[in-house]
C-alpha cells in the first residue's frame, strides 16, 4: 500500500517534470526562431508603415492592403484593360521576410502612389497609420509616406560617367523635388556638362519609380529602408548656424573646467626615462 | 452506401469559404476578403482570429479597435456554434490531416501505432500559453510566424512559395508520426477553440438506448476520447474538444448520435 502511492507520486513528479522540461525546450526553440524570422531589415513596407521593429507586431498578417493595391481602380492595364499584378506582396516562404507580412521590391512593381492610398484605409491592426499620411488640410497626402529613401551608385550611374541620362528624375512622382540635377563642368571633354542626380531625403518617399526605370544593367539607383541608408550625426551636433537646431541647446548650462598647465619644461618629460 | 451528409457539407463550407477569400484577392470579390488572421465581410463587418488577436496583445502592442471588436464576433460566433466547428468546416488544414488520417486507415497503419507517451493530447494547451509566452518575450505573434493554418490559407490566396514544405509536414507527420497529430494534439489554435467551445450551444447528442455499439463513430472520430458515453449513458458530447464535424453522425447507422442545442435552463 505505501509502496504504491509512493509509486504514484514518484510518476506524477516524473511526468510534471517532463512537461515542464518539454515545455521549456519548446519554448527555447520557439524563441529562437522567432527571433530571427524577424530580422530581416532589408525590407520596404507600404506606405504609413510604423517602424519595422513595431511593424513586425502589429501586422496581423491579414493581407487587406495587398489586395486593395492589387483590385485599385488604377490597377487596370491602358491596353488590354485588364487587372495588373499589384505592388504589395505578401511574404511567403523562402522569401526570407516574415511570413505573412506585406512588402514591396521596386524592380518588380514600384509603388505608384496612388492619390487615395487605398492600402492604407483597410488596416486594422494599425500596423499602417493612417494619420501618419494626414498633412496640415486633413487630406490624405501620399507625399508624406517613407517608405525608404532613394541611393544613388555613382560608380555605376552612367550620369557620372558624363553620360546624358535623367531616367531617375524624370520616373521620380515628385519631380524636381526629390531628385535634382546637378549640373556640373565635365573637365575630361571641356566642353560638356554632368547632370547629376541628388536625391533628397526630406522630399524622398521611397517609392522606388527611379529604381524601376533605371536604365543599367542592375539599378544604379535603388530604394533602401531609412534604418539602412542614412547615417546619424548624433545629438551632440548642434548647428549653430542654424536657429531651429540652436533651440535644443537654449537651456544648456555651460560647465567650466580648468586643468592646470604643468610647469615642468618639455625636455624634463623626454629626459626623465618613460617615453610610453 | 454510407452516409456522407455532413463530410459534404464541411467540405462545402471549407472550400467555398477559400474561394470568397481568393476571389477577394484575384477579382476583388468584397464579400469575404482578408485571412483568417483578420478578414472584412461585405467591406464592413470585421473578424478577426482570437488567438493571433491573444499574441499581439501579449507583445504589448494596442490594436486597432476593427481586430478586436472582429476576435469579439468571432468568439461570441463559435461559442454558440461550437468552438471547434472552426477546426472542421473552416480551417484548410482540416482536409490535409482529414487525408492523412483517411491514408492512416486504409495503409493500416493504425494498427502499428507507437504510443507516443511524451505527445499527450493536452500538449496543445501547454503550447497556446507558450505561445503567449514567447510573444511577450520574443515580440511578434509566435505562432504566427510557423502557422500552416494561416500559410496554407495565404498559399491559396496569394501564392505558396516554399510554405508548401510546411503543409506537406504536417501531412507526413500526421500520416507517420503521431494519429491526430497535429489537430488533436499540438495546434494552439484548436486549444483555444477548445476553449471557447466548452459552453458552447451546439452538441452532438447521444442515445444510449439506439446504440448498437459497432464502435464505428469511435474510429472515425478525430478527437474519440469525447465519445466516452457511447454506449453507455444518454448524455451529451459536452468536451470543448469535439470539432461538431458531425462524422460519428454521418456514420452511425442506428440513428443513436445526433446535432442537438445544449438546453441551460433544464435542470
Amino acid at each position: 500500500m505505501m509502496a504504491n502511492s509512493d509509486n504514484n507520486r514518484r510518476k506524477f513528479f516524473t511526468t510534471t517534470l517532463q512537461s515542464v522540461g518539454l515545455t521549456a525546450l519548446g519554448g527555447l526553440l520557439w524563441s529562437g526562431y522567432s527571433h530571427e524570422v524577424k530580422a530581416s531589415p532589408l525590407v520596404l513596407r507600404p506606405p504609413g508603415a510604423i517602424k519595422e521593429s513595431d511593424f513586425l507586431t502589429a501586422c496581423i498578417k491579414c493581407g487587406l492592403c495587398a489586395e486593395a493595391c492589387q483590385n485599385r481602380e488604377t490597377n487596370t492595364d491602358k491596353e488590354s484593360g485588364e487587372a495588373r499584378e499589384g505592388t504589395l506582396i505578401m511574404a511567403k516562404g523562402g522569401d526570407n521576410r516574415l511570413i505573412g507580412t506585406p512588402f514591396f521590391v521596386p524592380t518588380q512593381v514600384p509603388c505608384y502612389m496612388c492619390e487615395d492610398i487605398p492600402c492604407v484605409p483597410v488596416c486594422p491592426s494599425g500596423a499602417l497609420d493612417f494619420d501618419s499620411l494626414v498633412n496640415e488640410k486633413q487630406e490624405l497626402d501620399i507625399n508624406k509616406s517613407r517608405m525608404g529613401l532613394a541611393v544613388v551608385h555613382k560608380e555605376s550611374c552612367i550620369a557620372f560617367w558624363g553620360i546624358q541620362c535623367d531616367a531617375c528624375y524624370r520616373a521620380c512622382p515628385l519631380l524636381d523635388e526629390a531628385i535634382t540635377l546637378e549640373y556640373t563642368k565635365n573637365e575630361r571633354t571641356g566642353k560638356h556638362a554632368y547632370l547629376l542626380p541628388v536625391v533628397h531625403d526630406d522630399i524622398c518617399t521611397g517609392c522606388g519609380l527611379c529604381e524601376k526605370a533605371c536604365v543599367t544593367e542592375k539599378p544604379a539607383i535603388f530604394v533602401l529602408p531609412h534604418e539602412i541608408s542614412q547615417g546619424r550625426a548624433g545629438d551632440h551636433y548642434v548647428k549653430g548656424w542654424d536657429k531651429k537646431d540652436q533651440e535644443r541647446v537654449k537651456d544648456a548650462t555651460s560647465q567650466e573646467t580648468t586643468t592646470e598647465i604643468s610647469k615642468e619644461g618639455a625636455a624634463d618629460y623626454l629626459n626623465s626615462g618613460g617615453l610610453y | 452506401m454510407k452516409n456522407i451528409k455532413y463530410l459534404l457539407l464541411r467540405r462545402v463550407t471549407q472550400v467555398g469559404l477559400l474561394l470568397l477569400y481568393f476571389g477577394a484577392n484575384a477579382y476583388g470579390w468584397n464579400v469575404l476578403a482578408g485571412t483568417f488572421g483578420s478578414s472584412l465581410v461585405l467591406g464592413t463587418i470585421p473578424l478577426a482570429d482570437p488567438y493571433t488577436t491573444l499574441q499581439v496583445l501579449a507583445t504589448g502592442f494596442v490594436l486597432g479597435a476593427d481586430v478586436l471588436l472582429g476576435a469579439l464576433i468571432i468568439t461570441f460566433f463559435y461559442f454558440v456554434v461550437g468552438g471547434r466547428a472552426f477546426c472542421s468546416w473552416v480551417c484548410p488544414i482540416n482536409m490535409v490531416t482529414d487525408l492523412a488520417n483517411w491514408l492512416r486507415r486504409k495503409l493500416n497503419l493504425d494498427k502499428e501505432e507507437v504510443n507516443y507517451r511524451f505527445l499527450k493530447r493536452n500538449a496543445r494547451y501547454w503550447i497556446m500559453v507558450l505561445g503567449l509566452i514567447v510573444s511577450a518575450v520574443v515580440g511578434i505573434a509566435a505562432f504566427e510566424v510557423l502557422s500552416p493554418i494561416t500559410i496554407m490559407q495565404r498559399g491559396i490566396i496569394f501564392g505558396f512559395g516554399m510554405g508548401f514544405a510546411v503543409i506537406v509536414a504536417i501531412f507526413l507527420f500526421d500520416l507517420f508520426g503521431v494519429k491526430n497529430g497535429w489537430c488533436g494534439h499540438l495546434c494552439p489554435l484548436g486549444a483555444t477553440y477548445s476553449i471557447i467551445g466548452k459552453a458552447s450551444l451546439i452538441r452532438v447528442d447521444h442515445d444510449h438506448e439506439k446504440c448498437t455499439n459497432c464502435m464505428e463513430c469511435k474510429v472515425v472520430c478525430p478527437e474519440n476520447h469525447v465519445l466516452h458515453m457511447v454506449n453507455k449513458e444518454s448524455i451529451m458530447v459536452t468536451n470543448g474538444e469535439c470539432t461538431n464535424c458531425g462524422r460519428c453522425i454521418d456514420v452511425c447507422n442506428d440513428d443513436a448520435l445526433n446535432f442537438s442545442i445544449r438546453n441551460y435552463l433544464k435542470k
